[in-house]
Order: C-alpha cells, then sequence, then structure tokens
C-alpha cells in the first residue's frame, strides 16, 4: 500500500494517479469484462435450470413409481378384503343355505299339520233338534179330535225339547273344546314357522349387507384399477395413519422385548460367562439378544404359516399340509424358546438372591437377607412373564407387516418431498446467478460513471449529428 | 447385494477384533506389625469392600507384611474371580471367611517389611496380568528391617496404583509430626520415581472411589 502511494511525492496524487490508471484500464476492458460477467450469470443460470430439471423428471419418475406402488398396495390390500368378503359369504351359505332342503321340509310339514288341524277345526252345525217333527204332527191335529189329548202333546213336546237341547249343548261343548285344542296345537306350528322365517331373514340380510360391502369394495377397487387421483389420495393418507400407528405398535412391542431382554441377560452369564466379548459386546447380552430375535423369526414364521401376514410370499404359497407342518414346528419352537425363557427367569431371581446374600455378607449384615414368604409371587411372576414374552412378540408381525409396506411409500413421499425442495432450490439458484451477473455488470460501472458519461455524451452528439445528417440526406 | 457383502464383512471383522481386557488386579498388602495389629478389623472392613467391587475374572490377594514379606507364605487367601456369576458369589463367601479367619488367629511380627511385600505384590500383579493393576498397602508406612535384609531395589511400576490405607500416626509423629510427613513423601517419592501413582487415603468412610 505504501508502495502504491509513494510513485509521487504526493501520496494524495499518486492515490488520484492510480484511480484514473484503474478507471481507464476497466473503461477499456468494459466490453468484455461485461460479457464474461453476463454469459458467466447465463451459463450457471442454465446449469442450474438443467439440473433442476434433472430433479424434477427424478421427482416425476419416483412419483409415479411411488403412485404405482400405492395402487398395487392398495389392489391387494382391496383383493384381500374382497376375497375375505366372498370367504364369510361362502360361509354362511354354507353353514344356512346348505341346510334349505331341510328348511324347506320342515316348512312344508309344519304347514300340513297346520292345514290338517285347521280341517278338523271346522265349526260343525248342530242337528236340527227332533221336536220339530213332533210340531207338524201337533199341527196336523185336527182341532175338533183331537182338543183333549193336545195338553199331553205339548208336555211330552216340551220334554223333548228340553231333551234335545241339553244335547246339544254337550254336543256343542265338547265340538269346541276340540277345535280349541287344534288351535292350541298349532300355535307352536305357528311361532315354529316365525322362528324359522326370522333365521332366513337375518341370513339374507346379512348377505345382502355383506353384498353391499362388496359392492363398496368394488367400486374402491375399480377406481384404484383405473389410477384415480382420489383412489391415490385415499391411500395415501391412510398409509400415513397405518405408518404412525404400526410404529407406536412397534415401539411398544420394542418396550417389551426390551424387558424380555433384562430378564435373560443376566442368568445367561451364568451359561456363556459373564466376561467374554464379541465385537465389543458381552457374549451373554448377544446370546440373550440371539434367543428374543429367533423368537421373533419364529413368531412371523407362524404368523406366514397362518396367512396372517404375507411377508414372505414363499411360506403364503407353500401346499396346506407342509404349511401346517410349519405351523407346528414353528409353535413347538416357540414354546420351547418360551421354556428357556421361564428357566431362565427363574434362575435370574436365585441369582439375585445369591448376590444379595453375599452382599449382606460382606457388608457384615447376615440379617438383611430377604427372605420373605411372599417371595414366590415375584418369582412367578418373572417366569410368567418370560413364558409369555415370546407369545406376545408372536404379534410383532402384524404391525410389522404394515409398517414395511407403508415405509415404502413414506420413504416415497419423503424422497419426492426432498426432491421438489432441491428442484425449486436449483432453479432459484441458476435465477439467483443471472441477476447477479446483471448486478455485477452494474456496479462494475459505478467507478466508470465518469468515462461513461462522457462516452454517452459523445455518443448522443453523434446520434444527433446523424440524425441531422439523416434529416438532410432524403 | 455389495451393501450386504460390506456389512456382513464389517460385522466379521468387527467379531474378529482383539478382546480387550477389562479385568483387575488387586494385592492387598496387612501390616501385622507390633500396635498395627489391633487395626485387624478395620483391614477386614475394606477387604469385603474390596471384594463386593470386584468381578468376573478380576484377581484379588490379601497377603501381611512381616518380618520377611517377599515370600508367597505370607499371602492368606488370593483368588482369581470365575466368569459365572453364581461362582463368583461362592468364592466370595469362602475369601471373606478365610478372611476372617486370618484376623482372629493372626499373630504379631517384630519387624515390618513393607518393600518385600510390594515387590511380592508386583511379581503377583504381573503374572496375573490384569489391566488394571492396584496395590493396597494397610500399614503406618514404617519399614523396620531386620539386620541382613536388603531392601535397597529398583521397582518398576508402571501401571500400578498404590494406596496407602489408615496410614496411622505414631506416638513420636505426634512429638515431632515431621517424621509423619517425611515417611509419606518417602513412600511418594519411591513410588512415583519407580513409575506408578501414589494415594493415600486414612478417612476409611470414604472409600467409594477406592477401586
Amino acid at each position: 500500500m505504501t508502495f502504491l502511494l509513494s510513485i509521487t511525492p504526493s501520496p494524495v496524487l499518486s492515490a488520484l494517479l492510480w484511480i484514473v490508471l484503474v478507471v481507464t484500464a476497466l473503461f477499456f476492458a468494459r466490453p468484455t469484462a461485461h460479457k464474461l460477467i453476463l454469459e458467466t450469470g447465463r451459463s450457471l443460470h442454465k446449469i442450474f435450470r438443467i439440473a433442476s430439471l434433472s430433479v424434477a423428471n427424478a421427482q416425476t419418475t419416483l412419483a409415479e413409481r411411488n403412485r404405482e406402488v400405492l395402487l398395487a398396495a392398495g389392489r391387494e390390500a382391496k383383493e384381500r378384503i374382497v376375497e375375505r368378503e366372498f370367504h364369510r359369504i361362502n360361509e354362511t351359505v354354507r353353514k344356512d343355505l346348505a341346510n334349505y332342503s331341510t328348511l324347506h321340509r320342515n316348512l312344508s310339514e309344519s304347514i300340513n299339520r297346520i292345514e290338517t288341524d285347521h280341517q278338523e277345526a271346522v265349526d260343525v252345525p248342530p242337528d236340527p233338534p227332533g221336536w220339530v217333527k213332533a210340531v207338524e204332527a201337533v199341527a196336523a191335529i185336527d182341532s175338533k179330535d183331537s182338543r183333549v189329548g193336545i195338553g199331553g202333546v205339548l208336555g211330552d213336546i216340551h220334554k223333548s225339547l228340553v231333551k234335545a237341547h241339553k244335547e246339544a249343548m254337550v254336543a256343542y261343548h265338547e265340538a269346541s273344546g276340540k277345535r280349541h285344542a287344534l288351535l292350541r296345537k298349532m300355535r307352536p306350528e305357528w311361532r315354529e314357522i316365525q322362528q324359522t322365517l326370522d333365521k332366513v331373514g337375518k341370513n339374507v340380510d346379512s348377505l345382502l349387507g355383506r353384498s353391499a360391502t362388496i359392492d363398496r369394495h368394488m367400486q374402491e377397487y375399480e377406481d384404484i384399477v383405473k389410477g384415480e387421483d382420489r383412489a391415490v389420495s385415499i391411500l395415501s393418507s391412510s398409509s400415513l395413519v397405518f405408518f404412525f400407528v404400526s410404529a407406536l405398535v412397534l415401539v411398544v412391542a420394542v418396550g417389551g422385548a426390551t424387558i424380555n431382554f433384562s430378564l435373560i441377560a443376566r442368568p445367561m452369564a451364568e451359561m456363556v460367562g459373564g466376561t467374554s466379548l464379541v465385537g465389543g459386546f458381552k457374549t451373554a447380552d448377544i446370546a440373550a439378544l440371539v434367543i428374543i430375535l429367533v423368537e421373533i423369526s419364529m413368531g412371523l414364521f407362524l404368523m406366514e404359516s397362518l396367512r396372517i401376514t404375507r411377508l414372505f410370499p414363499v411360506i403364503g404359497a407353500l401346499p396346506d399340509k407342509t404349511r401346517v407342518r410349519m405351523i407346528w414346528i414353528t409353535f413347538t419352537m416357540l414354546f420351547l424358546l418360551a421354556s428357556v425363557e421361564a428357566g431362565l427367569a427363574f434362575m435370574r431371581e436365585v441369582l439375585l438372591h445369591d448376590e444379595l446374600a453375599t452382599s449382606a455378607l460382606l457388608r457384615g449384615d447376615g440379617s438383611a437377607v430377604i427372605n420373605s414368604d411372599y417371595m414366590w409371587i415375584t418369582t412367578a411372576a418373572q417366569m410368567g412373564m418370560g413364558f409369555i414374552l415370546p407369545f406376545a412378540l408372536t404379534f410383532v408381525a402384524i404391525p410389522l407387516e404394515t409398517f414395511v409396506h407403508s415405509l415404502r411409500t413414506i420413504v416415497g413421499l419423503v424422497i419426492i418431498g426432498i426432491l421438489r425442495l432441491t428442484s425449486l432450490f436449483l432453479r432459484l439458484l441458476g435465477s439467483g446467478f443471472r441477476y447477479l451477473s446483471v448486478l455485477v455488470a452494474q456496479l462494475y460501472d459505478l467507478p466508470l460513471f465518469i468515462p461513461l458519461w462522457w462516452a454517452a455524451r459523445d455518443h448522443g452528439e453523434s446520434r444527433a449529428d446523424n440524425t441531422k445528417f439523416q434529416k438532410v440526406t432524403p | 447385494m455389495k451393501l450386504f457383502s460390506l456389512f456382513l464383512s464389517c460385522v466379521l471383522l468387527v467379531s474378529c477384533a482383539p478382546s480387550v481386557s477389562h479385568n483387575s488386579g488387586v494385592y492387598m498388602l496387612i501390616d501385622t506389625s507390633g500396635t498395627y495389629r489391633e487395626e485387624m478389623t478395620k483391614a477386614e472392613q475394606i477387604i469385603r469392600y474390596s471384594l463386593s467391587r470386584l468381578d468376573a475374572t478380576d484377581s484379588f490377594a490379601v497377603a501381611r507384611i512381616d518380618t520377611g514379606s517377599f515370600s508367597e507364605k505370607d499371602i492368606v487367601a488370593k483368588i482369581t474371580f470365575d466368569d459365572r456369576p453364581s461362582t463368583i458369589n461362592r468364592q466370595k463367601r469362602n475369601f471373606s471367611e478365610q478372611i476372617s479367619a486370618f484376623v482372629r488367629d493372626a499373630n504379631s511380627s517384630p519387624y515390618t517389611d513393607i518393600t518385600g511385600g510390594l515387590l511380592q505384590a508386583v511379581e503377583y500383579l504381573n503374572e496375573k496380568g490384569p489391566a488394571a493393576k492396584t496395590v493396597l498397602i494397610f500399614s503406618d508406612l514404617k519399614e523396620d528391617l531386620q539386620d541382613g535384609y536388603i531392601r535397597d531395589i529398583e521397582f518398576d511400576l508402571d501401571g500400578f496404583n498404590i494406596i496407602a490405607l489408615n496410614v496411622t500416626k505414631l506416638r513420636s509423629d505426634n512429638v515431632d509430626p515431621r517424621e509423619y510427613l517425611a515417611r509419606l513423601e518417602d513412600w511418594r517419592t519411591k513410588v512415583e520415581k519407580s513409575g506408578g501413582h501414589w494415594q493415600v487415603i486414612n478417612d476409611l468412610d470414604g472409600l467409594e472411589g477406592l477401586l
């Protein structure tokens, strides 16, 4: 700096000289510098634009793929649901409507019985009383000849009438009693028919309900097959919900596995030693972890064999006989491992007591060892947990399957989001460089305002002269 | 597939890495000379505390300081713990019983050969080769050698932690405390010159940081 200001005796003069020299140099280099700056800006703009387009293309491709994955997953899920609904309908038809012939026969028999009873219950009119003929006979007697004996005849008629009336009443009561008995017999038949018809009605309603459900699922399935945006949107939101719910359940399962680990890690040291290390980790801890992982694997295979999950299509596609064998094998192994865990949990309690006794002895407090009558409760609880937790961990397979399936979509969505942001950033960066180059070019001109003004003035004058000339020449 | 192979290789490399020893070795010297014999109960307390702090594959030995301590015969009890928890507990109980018997029946010795005991401790711990080596000296640090015993020997205490416990003041120390301070300073210089780390703990209620 001192050197720069010492080219003349006066520093101010030196500075002015340098300014003039630099401004002159910048002025003469101006077109080239402007070109360089603007071209650099344009090139960077193009480069970032191409990069942005490339990222956007990748994002579009990924979005398409994600959409396909989502639709495929949705299609598969719907197929499973529809298949299950058809299976239920099949079960209903097989169980209830397979007995339709028996049902029909029962109904026919009931109706026949009712008809027969009804026939028998028809109201029979009572016979006309016997005294009618007697009345006719009395009417036919000549009034002159038989006036004397008419009182006797009328008395007989009266007697006959009373007797006939009594008989008719008795017969009528008997007939009514029989009819009522028949009608009483018909009542359970009606009830049976009604119950049978109610049952049939329920089955038919159930079938109708299921068919409506199938219709709804089929509609959704069609939407998925057509790849409609609405279906994709629904599947996407469902996938998010499934992801978070399954993640939550998996966290709970990890908690269970941790408790399981703490139950068996300590007594495992008794089997494999407490100090040997593998890769910096205690062998006992690794052994305990391996047992838990094997249990989870067995649980996965059991769930696969039961066709509850479909993580391994090979297992699902096995012949039924092999699959059932696999169910039994995996269940037996799980049972054995659970028994081992229960044993280890018991061993843990024994070791804990032993350690407490030793610690108390070393503290010189032998009486501090707890010998409660209720200690068996904790021992039993630990053994129970050791036995139950492996079976509980079996069900991890269900949320795991959901997690794995939804994870694909979620990861896809996250990457799409990142790519979209990257594309936008690159685009902004490209535009930023372009405008920055313009700004730098303007800033370049800033110290050259005097020569530029001079040049513009000259240029204006020459243009004015040219205009005059042009005006004159025509 | 490449990624999986890489992962598998890493796992194998990690699992095949040589295992680093984390065990510790403790050698405790107990002064049985003169009036210090009365402090044996405190020594038993420290031994029990040490036992509770030691774990699988650790080594522990207790030796008395008498007229000539550079001898295996002076080792009262020694143990290297198994790596199974149940066996460790049994070993600790047996060791504790041995120490109780020693405390009950120990005789007072006329001379105090601390240097010989320290040499024996170094030899024992070097033979066991634990990761951390600690020598506990339960003594007033007043060495009193019988005529003819040569103990002016160079030590190699590199990696050793020497802890003097319950360094009691003698009657003469009370008259001239400089004797006590000089004694401690002599031992500190001797240990640190030999490459060891020196520490004094007189408050037996603060044994938490002992091992």
